[in-house]
C-alpha cells in the first residue's frame, strides 16, 4: 500500500456556497463606482471569483461581473474590455483590486459627456456569500493518490483547494502545490504545471479536468510512494 | 403508488460526488427538526418541489415535515390579490380582505402551533402562510420566508403591508437577485429546481409519447409548439396563440396549451375562458386542462414538442422552462424573472418581448433544425449542472448550517 513520504496527509475539504443579496444596487456607471468604493471585500471577491459557482452562460471572455455588466447592461464593450483585463491573480489584495476598478471607471466617466445608464431590469446587484467549509474525512497520502483523486472531487473541493486557498497562508499558492512541496524536486514539474493553469478563465468542471491532466502529464515515478 | 426515489437514484443522474457532498453537509444537521409550510399540497411548482425535497431531507437525517394551511375561498382570493400585487399589478385589497387574511392566519397558527414551536427551522413558502409567525411570539427556532414569486417591482401598497408581515423573519429567500427587497435580515438567493426522477421529467418510451399525442388529437407528423403553465394572465397564453398564428403562415405547426388549476388560484377559470375564445375555430390549437396527476402526459407533451414556449410577462422562476430544457428542447421565453437566468440567446433558446418576437424566433429555429438539436444538448447539460433538485437541497442544507452553526461569511466545520 502506498505510504506518505513524510508530513501530514492531504486533508480533502469541500465547501458549499450560498449567495446573498447585499441590498446594494447600481443603475448607472457613477453609482457602480460609488458602490464599489464602499462595498465589503467579500462582495468584490464574490464578483471576481465566487461567481464561478453560480449558474450562468456568461461570456468566458469577461470573467468578472463588472465587465459583464458593462457589456450587457451598458453596451460598452470598450469599458468591458478594460474591466475584463483586471486580473485578480496578479493583484496584491482585494483593496488594490478595488482601487484599480475605481480607476478604470473614473477614467471612463471622465472621457464621457454623459453617465451611461442601464435599463431598470438590468441593475447591477452587489452580492455576497456564506461559505460552509467541511472536512470530507478523506485523507490522501501520496501525490499519486492525490492525482488519481482529482477527477472524483466535487467542484466545491476544487474551488476550496485551488482558488480559495490563495487567500489563506501561504498566500497565492493553491493547496495542492503547497502540500506537494514536501517532495521537493520530485514534484517540481507537477507544481510548475499547476502554477501554469490559468484558473481565472475556466469553469470549475473544466478546471478540475485541467488539474487532473497536469497530474497525468507528470506521473509519479515512485518518489511519492 | 410507487416509492419515491432514494438519494442513490439521484446519484445516477446528478453524479455520485454530488450525493456524497450532500451527506457530508447534512451530517452537521442530523436530528434537527425542520417544518415547511405552504398553501397547497397539489398544483404549482412549490408543492412539486416539497413533495420530493422533504423525503430526501429525511433520508439525510434531517427530521423534516410538510404542513399545509387551511383557507376559505375568500382567504385564497385575498392571497391571490397579494400574489398579483407582489408581481406589480395594481390591486385593491380592502380592510375587510386583510381581516380575513389575518383571521385565517391566526387560525392556522393555532392549528399548527405545536409543530411550529418545536421546530429548529421553519420554512414558510410565499405570502399565504407568512402571517402565522406574528401569532407565535414565543417561537425559538429560525424562521425563513421563502418567496417564490417575482417581487422585483411590487405594487407598493401590497408590499408595504406584506413587508410588515415578513420583516420579523430571521432570513428570507428569493429566487433571483432582482427580487431582493429592503428587509432587515439576510436575504439568500436560491433558484428552485426540477426533479429529474419525477413522473414529469423521467425518460419516456417513444411509444408513450406517441400515444399521448394521439390521445390529445395531435398530429405526430407536424411540428408541435407547447406551453405548459397554469391559465394565468402572467403566463400570456393569449400572446402564445398570437405567436402561433403568425408562425402558422409559414409552417404547418400545431399548438398545445397545457395547464391545470390550483386550489389557491381562483382566477384560473376566467383566464381559461378567454383562452378558449381566442382559440375558437382553430382545430390545431389544443387547450388541455389537465388534472394535477397528469405529470406523465405533460412530460410526453414537452418531449413531443419541437420548441417549447414560456412567454410569461411575469415569472417567479419558470420551472416549466427548466423541465423543457432538461428534455433537450430550446425554449422561447418571455424576458421575465428566472427565465432570464435559464434562457440565453443562441445557447438554450431565445428571450422575447412580444408575440411577434416569439413568432420570429420560432420561425428561425424551424428553419434551422440543426440549431434545435445543438441548443437542446446545451440546455440539458446546463440544467444538470445547476437546476436539479440535488443542488436545491444542497443550498437549503448550506443555509441551515450557516444559520445554526454561525453567521460569519465563512464557516469551517471539522
Amino acid at each position: 500500500m502506498a505510504k506518505k513520504k513524510n508530513g501530514k496527509p492531504f486533508e480533502l475539504m469541500d465547501c458549499a456556497l450560498i449567495t446573498l443579496a447585499t441590498g446594494k444596487r447600481a443603475l448607472n456607471l457613477r453609482e457602480l463606482r460609488d458602490r464599489i468604493s464602499e462595498i465589503e471585500e467579500s462582495s468584490l471577491y464574490y464578483h471576481f471569483y465566487e461567481n464561478l459557482l453560480r449558474p450562468s452562460f456568461d461570456d468566458p471572455e469577461f470573467r468578472n461581473d463588472f465587465a459583464l455588466w458593462a457589456k450587457r447592461a451598458l453596451h460598452d464593450t470598450r469599458l468591458a474590455e478594460k474591466l475584463g483585463t483586471l486580473n485578480p491573480p496578479s493583484c496584491c489584495s482585494m483593496d488594490e483590486l478595488r482601487r484599480m476598478l475605481v480607476d478604470v471607471i473614473e477614467d471612463q466617466l471622465a472621457e464621457r459627456e454623459f453617465v451611461p445608464w442601464a435599463r431598470p431590469e438590468d441593475e447591477f446587484h452587489f452580492l455576497t456569500s456564506r461559505v460552509v467549509v467541511f472536512d470530507t474525512g478523506r485523507r490522501l497520502n501520496t501525490w499519486e493518490e492525490l492525482g488519481r483523486s482529482v477527477r472524483g472531487m466535487s467542484t466545491g473541493s476544487i474551488f476550496y483547494h485551488f482558488i480559495e486557498a490563495r487567500r489563506r497562508p501561504p498566500v497565492e499558492l493553491d493547496d495542492f502545490s503547497a502540500w506537494l512541496k514536501q517532495w521537493e524536486d520530485a514534484t517540481a514539474a507537477v507544481r510548475e504545471g499547476l502554477a501554469r493553469v490559468d484558473y481565472y478563465f475556466w469553469t470549475l468542471s473544466e478546471l478540475r479536468e485541467r488539474i487532473a491532466k497536469v497530474f497525468a502529464d507528470f506521473p509519479d515515478k515512485g518518489e511519492g510512494r | 403508488m410507487s416509492a419515491l426515489p432514494s438519494l442513490a437514484a439521484y446519484g445516477e443522474v446528478a453524479g455520485k460526488d454530488v450525493i456524497e457532498h450532500l451527506r457530508q453537509l447534512a451530517r452537521r444537521l442530523k436530528g434537527i427538526r425542520v417544518v415547511h409550510v405552504n398553501s397547497t399540497r397539489v398544483g404549482g411548482g412549490v408543492a412539486e418541489i416539497l413533495n420530493r425535497l422533504i423525503p430526501l431531507m429525511n433520508e439525510l437525517g434531517v427530521n423534516a415535515t410538510w404542513e399545509v394551511i387551511e383557507g376559505t375561498p375568500e382567504f385564497f382570493a385575498v392571497t391571490k390579490s397579494f400574489h398579483n400585487g407582489i408581481q406589480g399589478f395594481p390591486v385593491n385589497v380592502s380592510e375587510k380582505a386583510l381581516r380575513i387574511y389575518e383571521e385565517v392566519s391566526r387560525h392556522n397558527a393555532e392549528r399548527l402551533r405545536d409543530q411550529l414551536l418545536s421546530a429548529d427551522v421553519v420554512f414558510i413558502h410565499d405570502p399565504q402562510p407568512a402571517r402565522m409567525m406574528m401569532h407565535l411570539p414565543e417561537r425559538k427556532g429560525k424562521w425563513i420566508w421563502r418567496c417564490h414569486v417575482d417581487v422585483s417591482r411590487p405594487h407598493r401598497p401590497v408590499w408595504k403591508y406584506l413587508r410588515e408581515v415578513v420583516k420579523g423573519y430571521d432570513a428570507s429567500i428569493f429566487s433571483l437577485a432582482d427580487f431582493a427587497q429592503q428587509l432587515p435580515h439576510p436575504q439568500y438567493l436560491i433558484p428552485p429546481s426540477i426533479d429529474p426522477l419525477s413522473a414529469k421529467n423521467v425518460e419516456l418510451p417513444a411509444e408513450e409519447v406517441r400515444m399521448v399525442m394521439e390521445e390529445f388529437g395531435l398530429d405526430p407528423s407536424r411540428p408541435l409548439l407547447v406551453q405548459v403553465s397554469r391559465f394565468d394572465r402572467f403566463k400570456d397564453p393569449i400572446g402564445v396563440i398570437e405567436a402561433y398564428k403568425l408562425v402558422r403562415q409559414y409552417f404547418p405547426v400545431q399548438l398545445a396549451l397545457a395547464g391545470g388549476t390550483a386550489v389557491d388560484d381562483p382566477e384560473g377559470a376566467a383566464v381559461l375562458a378567454e383562452v378558449e375564445k381566442a382559440a375558437e375555430g382553430d382545430p390545431d390549437i389544443k387547450i388541455l386542462l389537465l388534472p394535477p396527476d397528469a405529470d406523465r402526459a405533460i412530460n410526453a407533451l414537452q418531449r413531443a414538442a419541437v420548441v417549447v414556449v414560456q412567454k410569461s410577462i411575469k415569472e417567479g422562476f419558470g420551472l416549466t422552462v427548466t423541465e423543457a430544457m432538461w428534455k433537450g428542447k430550446p425554449v422561447i421565453g418571455g424576458h421575465a424573472g428566472g427565465i432570464k437566468l435559464q434562457v440565453a440567446n443562441y445557447h438554450t433558446g431565445f428571450l422575447v418581448h412580444s408575440p411577434e418576437g416569439a413568432a420570429l424566433r420560432i420561425r428561425y429555429l424551424l428553419n434551422h433544425p440543426e440549431l434545435i438539436v445543438q441548443m437542446g444538448v446545451k440546455a440539458r447539460s446546463f440544467v444538470r449542472e445547476h437546476f436539479l433538485l440535488t443542488r436545491h437541497l444542497r443550498e437549503y442544507l448550506t443555509l441551515m448550517v450557516s444559520l445554526i452553526h454561525g453567521d460569519g461569511e465563512r464557516i469551517v466545520l471539522r
